[in-house]
């Protein structure tokens, strides 16, 4: 199931030494280092879901619930089955792509004390290395992905647009209900067990960046469709135990977090793997965007 | 940070913010508030204040003001120590807001695209919603209105709070000001007289915690957001690099020290949003205090140093008797010379001898 950079690059290197010339070619392919291991992927079927939309939600001036839009996933998915581990995210920090993580550099804990910063240049190492298109997940794909362990936003359920407190204090109250406590120590991997989707530690105490944006939005009466909407892709939509959303800078999420009692314990990531044309691949491999 | 749960920043603050539910004065229909008289403020920067009555001429009114939040880097020091800044209206600290009680302070608050952060405001001068920052809170691209009731009076700080550890890092990066509720018949002395100034001035106090590098000089960065961690840690040791008036160290002083004449009356309102301060006029005295800031209160008199907690600010009120230069300065030294927190009034005016008399200037020590 894994993709083997060697095995792709046997097939396609032909390709790339045309248009580059052989001996700039080697260089390249020699300063790159040694190779990447992909890592190890769930591919999940295409299909439909009931998902509620991140961000923030008016209607009629008020806030509102979040929609729930029928969402599909037409293309297979593949995404990593388990966090990125800070030894592979070490290895970016050693080729001088990544800013260090604020974890140990152990291969059996996933990476925490990252940004959605150092996740996108980890992404972009990644790619590079092994000739793919890596990156993080749409909330959606997030979503699809998590299956059964998908909580999304801690809804109060309460719209008063006379009494705006109604909602804060029921949103508390569920939240505080969760009882969830803090648990901050990265476990091993697979501690958090795997989901229906194949994929591990899915919802336990690191929580992902996802690629999307956070978004305030103003919904029509019918409560679905969007009348106008304003991206903040300062923040991005962060997924786990429940939803929340960070900007971009924040690598603690114990204390860059949800405002209640449960922020999030860590923040990480797993990323998805787009397959690209064999010879955009090669191009990649030697460096090249 | 941000969260839906924006408003919930943990038990002290719902605490209070339940507590404001259920205790509502008589309140006015949306209605009524529409048919009030309207009247549009355009702001003016720090030390000044815009123009506005001592005693309100007519009854309550909506107030209109409009401020657009400004991200960018500014100069805090001589050596020209860079800050990124986040500020209200392009200047630290945000403009003086004057209005009367019963009034309602009408705000819109834009972020302009140009900026990277979500923000908002938090005005200790109003009731509810975490002091409007859980209605306020806009993104890059965006704006809201607040309008509020100014039920009590005093002066009262407001300052950004988009949630969880980004409120202390806006605050120290320059979001903050002030607001005040004059009583509708004007300020009264401790007996209850009426009293009146000639000139206010707004001075705004901040802390900033630069990070230095292994060299020990202050670092500079790219954007605001690169410099979080680096700050955070600063921060977290409780010592500022800069305690500064008017957003720059030296700011009030020089061609830009405030000015007033012998025998004028002057208040000067000092905020101080996140660190406890005790301004002092060297060579003068607050002739009236309102240490706390709360008009409601009877002023304390002839104080030489006062107390001004972090989160409020306070008014002092004095008669200016002497010409010359006076030293307006946070009565920690250390932080008045080293730190930047000084200003400087310049007061033109007939030396008074009896106040005070050079008896015999210095010469040398006379023998026996
Ligand atoms: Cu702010």
């Amino acid at each position: 199931m894994s993709f083997n950079p060697i095995v792709a690059l046997g097939s396609v290197a032909a390709a790339a030494l045309i248009v580059m010339g052989a001996t700039s070619a080697f260089d390249r392919f020699s300063s790159a280092g040694s190779f990447v291991a992909s890592p190890e992927l769930v591919t999940l079927a295409p299909g439909s879901f009931d998902h509620p939309q991140p961000g923030e939600f008016l209607g009629k001036g008020h806030p509102v619930a979040a929609p729930r839009i029928l969402t599909t996933i037409s293309a297979p998915l593949k995404i990593m089955k388990y966090q990125v581990s800070a030894a592979e995210y070490g290895r970016c920090v050693t080729a001088g792509r990544c800013k260090a993580a604020d974890t140990l550099d152990s291969d059996n804990f996933p990476v925490t004390g990252v940004s959605h910063i150092d996740a996108e240049a980890y992404s972009a190492w990644l790619s590079a290395q092994t000739g793919a298109t890596w990156r993080l997940p749409t909330d959606a794909e997030w979503a699809y992905a998590a299956g059964e362990r998908f909580r999304g936003d801690i809804e109060g359920g309460t719209d008063d647009p006379n009494n705006p407190a109604l909602r804060w204090l029921a949103q508390y109250r569920t939240e505080a209900a969760l009882g969830r406590k803090s648990d901050p120590e990265p476990r091993v991997k697979e501690a958090f067990g795997v989901n229906s989707k194949g994929l591990a530690d899915v919802a336990g105490n690191v929580w992902e960046w996802t690629s999307t944006c956070y978004v305030h939005a103003t919904i029509a009466a019918d409560g679905i469709s969007t009348l106008s909407s304003i991206d903040n892709c300062g923040v991005h939509v962060v997924e786990g135990f429940h939803r929340t959303y960070m900007s971009n800078f924040i690598r603690d999420g114990k204390s860059g977090g949800c405002a209640v009692g449960t922020p999030p314990d860590n923040l990480g990531f797993r990323l998805v793997r787009e397959r690209l044309n064999v010879v955009r691949a090669a191009l990649r491999r030697l460096g090249f965007a | 940070m941000l969260t839906r749960r924006e408003a919930l920043l943990g038990s002290v603050l719902t605490a209070a913010a339940v507590a404001t539910i259920g205790a509502m004065p008589a309140a006015a229909s949306a209605k009524e508030v529409a048919g009030l008289p309207r009247e549009r403020i355009t702001l003016v920067a720090p030390p000044f204040v815009h123009a506005h009555d001592q005693v309100a001429k007519d009854g309550p009114k909506v107030v209109e003001f409009t401020m657009t939040i400004e991200e960018k880097p500014v100069v805090i020091d001589a050596d020209g120590t860079q800050l990124n800044a986040m500020t209200y209206n392009g200047s630290i600290p945000g403009p003086l807001m004057v209005v009367h009680e019963g009034d309602y302070l009408e705000l819109t608050l834009i972020n302009p695209d140009t900026n990277t952060l979500a923000h908002n405001i938090d005005f200790h001068a109003a009731t509810g919603a975490l002091g409007g920052g859980a209605l306020t809170l806009v993104n890059p691209g965006e704006q809201a209105t607040l309008r509020f009731k100014a039920t009590r009076t005093g002066t009262f700080v407001y300052h950004c709070a988009p949630g969880g550890p980004m409120i202390p890092w806006h605050v120290v990066s320059g979001m903050s000001g002030a607001v005040m509720v004059l009583p509708r018949d004007g300020l009264r002395d401790d007996k209850g007289r009426p009293i009146r100034y000639d000139r206010i001035y707004y001075i705004g106090e901040n802390d900033f915690y630069v990070p230095r590098d292994e060299q020990g000089k202050f670092k500079k960065y790219e954007t605001a957001g690169d410099n979080y961690d680096d700050t955070v840690k600063v921060m977290r040791g409780l010592i500022p690099t800069h305690v500064v008036f008017n957003g720059k160290a030296g700011s009030l002083t020089g061609e830009n020290a405030m000015k007033a004449k012998v025998g004028e009356t002057v208040l000067i309102v000092h905020s101080q949003a996140n660190r406890d301060t005790r301004p002092h006029l060297i060579g003068g005295h607050g002739d009236y205090v309102w240490e706390q800031g709360k008009f409601a209160n009877p002023p304390a008199k002839d104080l030489e140093t006062w107390f001004i907690r972090g989160g409020s600010a306070g008014s002092a009120l004095y008669t200016f008797l002497q010409p010359g230069v006076y030293a307006y300065v946070n009565h920690n030294l250390i932080e008045a010379v080293e730190l930047g927190a000084t200003a400087h009034f310049m007061v033109d005016g007939t030396w008074n001898d009896d106040l005070m008399t050079q008896v015999e200037a210095p010469r040398a020590i006379a023998t026996q």
